[in-house]
């Protein structure tokens, strides 16, 4: 088998997320060939090695500095034919999925996104999915020759090795339509910390009681270095933005720490953090169902136990 | 103007996930299913644009005939008729060939669904019916407006959003805040009754995977409680025991 990662970055860093898929494919395969685009330093690209990626194949054509989904589809299944790769694999994300569902039809592959587990290929081939928002997985077979997996966050360990992967310029071949989507701007978000990525969030419900009291959230999101999220009920009133909205119907997060305060823990949010390692629930009302899905708990006022919380943390570090 | 919106039948937000047959089967017994929460939004959005642009509103369901009462909710929401094509919806690119092979038949202006349904979580259907019909498709659409033949749209990306301009006809995968979820009114209700559910049969067998068996996650340890005037011991467990400090 012949892997061929889609990388993803940020401000010219490769993210950690497509960082795991390149370590996902590496455990497929000796084979594996990235393929990036736009505006990557080299030594970044080649960085990609140390999770075992052979090749690069950087497309830096300014036409593809924005994540077109058709242009990009068009491009990955160039990669593809290039590399000679029969697996494609990338991380599950908002333009990862919708461009996984184009190459897939194609190739003519079989696509499988929401992969949380390494293939298992001792019977055909098949790969664990989480189904239902996070509360069941389950396991698939593909039949198709040619696979595509779109990986879902800790699917794989990210340990970092000693390789350098070689870099090559690509160019694709536009086709017709390609670019009949324009991206007219683009609007970054707030903060330092990228809520699906993040490997701590604080998170904040109706329980602070108004957009006023996010100072709080903020300050202790700070010292952790993590990112900020709230429920939905705070977004739709417009005290956070949408983007932070967690849950059923917004991002899904799966950090090390998701600490949850003044939400009472709707099934419909739990939906959201049920992938989180370590769950931490201030709330003031002790039967709030959250803390049947914490494993740590403070029944308290979020108004006086955060600024404690937040001093003991500055304390620490 | 011609607008096709594609539902899910899927459990409600609050079921009890659970599986029997040898853990190959969902157990639908005293689950409650619903419009897909994110075609909810898609056909709300729909109902707005038929309001304010006139329009034929087709709704479309891959499923078998359970689904009619989610089928008769989504006309008595607004929509002026609706497909659903025999099949068990086991599969998203079987469910993909469906739809492309009816929307080209029906020659719409606009195809929009959620970004994902809940049961499996794909989120592919949208980009595979858009590379089938060799049409744009876009996901997750926050906003949409449309100006004649053009559409103004806004994606979601992480930590941020995209402004997208691009010319019908078009495949949109919708998430909120597109649309406010509308609840059908009595009227809405009376009306579904008689509106054509037209039951066709569907296309071809392929699958792009298929399922071997469904697993619970392991169960939750119990929670630890410490003391709200306490929190040092929280950032002592936090640091010492879960190691994320
Ligand atoms: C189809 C569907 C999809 C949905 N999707 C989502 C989703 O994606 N994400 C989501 O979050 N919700 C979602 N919801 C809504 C969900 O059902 C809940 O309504 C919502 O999560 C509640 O938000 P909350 O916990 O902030 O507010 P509340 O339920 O009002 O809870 C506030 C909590 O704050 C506590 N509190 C109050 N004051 C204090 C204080 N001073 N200190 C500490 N604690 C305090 C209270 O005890 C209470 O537990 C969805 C609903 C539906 C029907």
């Amino acid at each position: 088998m012949s892997v061929l990662v889609f990388v993803e970055s940020a401000e010219g860093k490769i993210k950690k997320t497509s960082l795991e898929a390149v370590a996902y494919g590496a455990k497929m395969s000796d084979e594996v060939v990235v393929v990036a685009f736009g505006n990557v330093a080299s030594d970044e690209l080649e960085s990609t090695g140390k999770y075992g990626a052979n090749k690069v194949l950087h497309i830096s054509d300014d036409s593809y500095n924005d994540g077109v989904i058709q242009a990009y589809a068009t491009a990955i299944a160039q990669a593809m034919d290039q590399s000679g790769a029969d697996a494609l694999v990338m991380a599950n994300s908002s333009l990862g999925t919708p461009v996984a569902a184009r190459v897939a039809i194609k190739k003519g592959a079989g696509l499988v996104t929401n992969v949380s587990d390494l293939p298992d290929t001792s019977n055909g081939f098949e790969v664990k999915k989480s189904i239902y928002t996070g509360k069941a997985f389950a396991t698939v077979k593909v039949d198709k020759a040619i696979k595509v997996l779109a990986i879902k966050k800790n699917a794989v360990e990210l340990v970092e090795g000693s390789g350098s992967a070689a870099v090559e310029a690509f160019s694709p071949n536009a086709q017709d339509g390609d670019f009949a989507t324009k991206i007219t701007a683009t609007k970054k978000a707030e903060g330092d910390v990228l809520l699906p990525e993040a490997e701590i969030v604080v998170s904040g419900g109706r329980g602070l009681k108004g957009p006023e009291n996010w100072g709080m959230i903020e300050d202790l999101a700070k010292t952790l270095g993590a990112a900020t999220g709230c429920s939905k009920p705070v977004s739709d009133m417009d005290w956070r933005p949408h983007h932070e909205h967690v849950g059923q119907t917004g991002v899904k997060v799966a950090p090390n720490l998701y600490i949850a305060v003044g939400i009472s823990g709707a099934i419909q949010h739990l939906a959201g953090v049920n992938s989180s390692k370590n769950i931490v629930v201030i709330n003031k009302d002790p039967e709030a169902p959250f803390f049947k899905a914490a494993d740590y708990g403070i029944v308290g006022d979020a108004f006086e136990v955060l600024p404690k919380l937040t001093e003991a943390i500055k304390a620490l570090k | 103007m011609k607008i096709l919106v594609c539902i899910t039948h899927v459990p409600d937000t609050t079921s009890r996930i659970s599986f029997t047959d040898n853990d190959t089967k969902f157990d639908t017994n005293g689950v409650q299913f619903i419009i897909g929460p994110y075609d909810d939004y898609a056909l709300a959005r729909a109902v707005e644009l038929k309001e304010a642009n006139g329009a034929t509103l087709t709704v479309l369901n891959v499923g078998l005939a359970d689904a009619e009462p989610t089928i008769r909710k989504a006309l008595a929401i607004g929509a002026d008729d609706a497909i659903r094509v025999n099949a068990e919806p086991s599969d998203s690119l079987f469910v993909a060939n469906q739809i492309a092979h009816y929307a080209k038949e029906g020659g719409y202006d606009l195809i929009l669904m959620g970004r994902e349904s809940i049961d499996f979580n794909g989120g592919v259907v949208h980009g595979m019916v858009g590379e089938i019909l060799g049409l744009p498709s876009i996901s997750p659409v926050m906003t949409l407006e449309l100006d004649g033949n053009t559409a103004q749209l806004s994606r979601e990306i992480e930590g941020g959003k995209e402004q997208i301009e691009v010319d019908l006809p078009f495949v949109a995968g919708c998430q909120e805040p597109i649309a406010e979820w509308k609840i059908p009114n009595m009227r809405g209700i009376m009306t579904a009754r008689t509106k054509p559910l037209n039951v066709v049969e569907p296309v071809g067998d392929e699958t792009g995977a298929t399922l071997v068996n469904f697993e619970m996650p392991p169960a939750k340890g119990a929670v630890k409680m410490i003391d709200a005037d306490n929190v040092g011991e929280l950032v002592d467990l936090l640091k010492n025991e879960a190691k994320v400090l």
